[in-house]
């Protein structure tokens, strides 16, 4: 990418984003405006992919709510998210753990991470 | 008309005031220098000439060498001529300069440049028609055929004008009602929302 451009959407990068990958399970604070009022809905579940690098970066995070998979994506650098909070360290082989969809109960759980 | 020539200089995206990504072209554009101005009297038109983007001085010819003299500048790559209406008259002397300023965030405008080439291509990507029929059902061969061309034994020859597979991209095109997100003035750029024909590095023209 030309240093110039790079620089411009340097400005919209956000800087306090906790170190996650695929598997991880994390709580994304998201602000949602309603009329003039703004609160905050939050959206748990296990990261299983980060795609795109620097401003356009996302990352896709999968919940089961109930009984039914509910994949949402986030522009990881939107001004929308609060924070993201990391809640457990997965342990997968695969940057993207496409797998999981197909996968159903206690095969669909995701080894923790011990360190 | 006003306008400047710049470079485009590549794509990326950013959050807008209402935190939606947005994506966009990033563009230098300017200084340009005025280089001459043409009058409806002496030209039959009038019209401000201006250019952009020095030469190096081994490069330049005498005859661009000479005419940039006249407007004290460095002999200039490129140069374009912004018409003016009918009747009016150039608002710009020789040797004006005019850079990103000219511009607000939010103006709409034209972006000229040259299309990426495409190489010969066929009808269904060069001009957008549907192909012929079906996969299945025992057809082969002609899924992405521009089908019949015309008539039989009248006419007995083929129209002018239709359209077929051939060189594609490659040409001036226009991008029209392009908003200005931001207007970096210190490093001349341009921001423009979406995006504008040709590669990264050409030459395009911007104008109100």
């Amino acid at each position: 990418m030309n240093p110039i451009v790079k620089a411009i959407s340097a400005e919209y990068l956000r800087q306090e984003i906790p170190d996650f990958k695929a598997g991880d399970r994390v709580t994304v604070h998201y602000k949602i405006k309603e009329g003039n009022k703004e609160r905050i809905q939050l959206f748990q579940g296990d990261v299983i992919q980060r795609r795109n690098a620097g401003v356009t970066e996302t990352f896709t995070v999968r919940k089961i709510s109930n009984g039914v998979g509910v994949e949402r994506i986030f522009p990881l650098h939107s001004p929308f998210i609060d924070k993201i909070e990391v809640n457990r360290r997965g342990k997968v082989r695969r940057a993207r753990i496409f797998y999981l969809r197909k996968s159903i109960g206690k095969a669909a759980r995701i080894k923790e991470k011990r360190s | 008309m006003q306008g400047l020539i710049g470079k485009k200089l590549g794509m990326t995206s950013i959050f807008d005031e209402n935190g939606r990504s947005v994506a966009c072209t990033v563009i230098q554009a300017g200084p340009c220098v005025v280089t001459h101005v043409k009058k409806q009297e002496k030209d039959g038109y009038s019209a401000v000439q201006i250019s952009w983007g020095d030469l190096k001085p081994k490069h330049a010819s005498k005859a661009i060498t000479g005419h940039c003299a006249k407007a004290n500048t460095a002999p200039k790559k490129e140069f374009h001529e912004f018409r003016n209406p009918e009747g009016a008259e150039a608002a710009a002397n020789i040797g004006d300069v005019f850079d990103v300023n000219i511009f607000n965030a939010g103006d709409f405008v034209d972006v000229i440049g040259t299309s990426k080439g495409k190489g010969f291509q066929g009808v269904v990507k060069r001009h957008g028609f549907a192909g012929v029929g079906e996969s299945t059902h025992g057809q082969h061969n002609r899924q992405r055929h521009p089908g019949s061309i015309g008539a039989c034994s009248f006419p007995a020859r083929v129209f002018k004008g239709i359209r077929m597979a051939g060189r594609t991209g490659g040409s001036r095109v226009k991008g029209v009602n392009l908003q200005i997100l931001k207007v970096v003035a210190d490093q001349n750029l341009l921001i423009i929302k979406g995006n504008i024909p040709g590669y990264n590095g050409s030459t395009v023209i911007i104008e109100r």
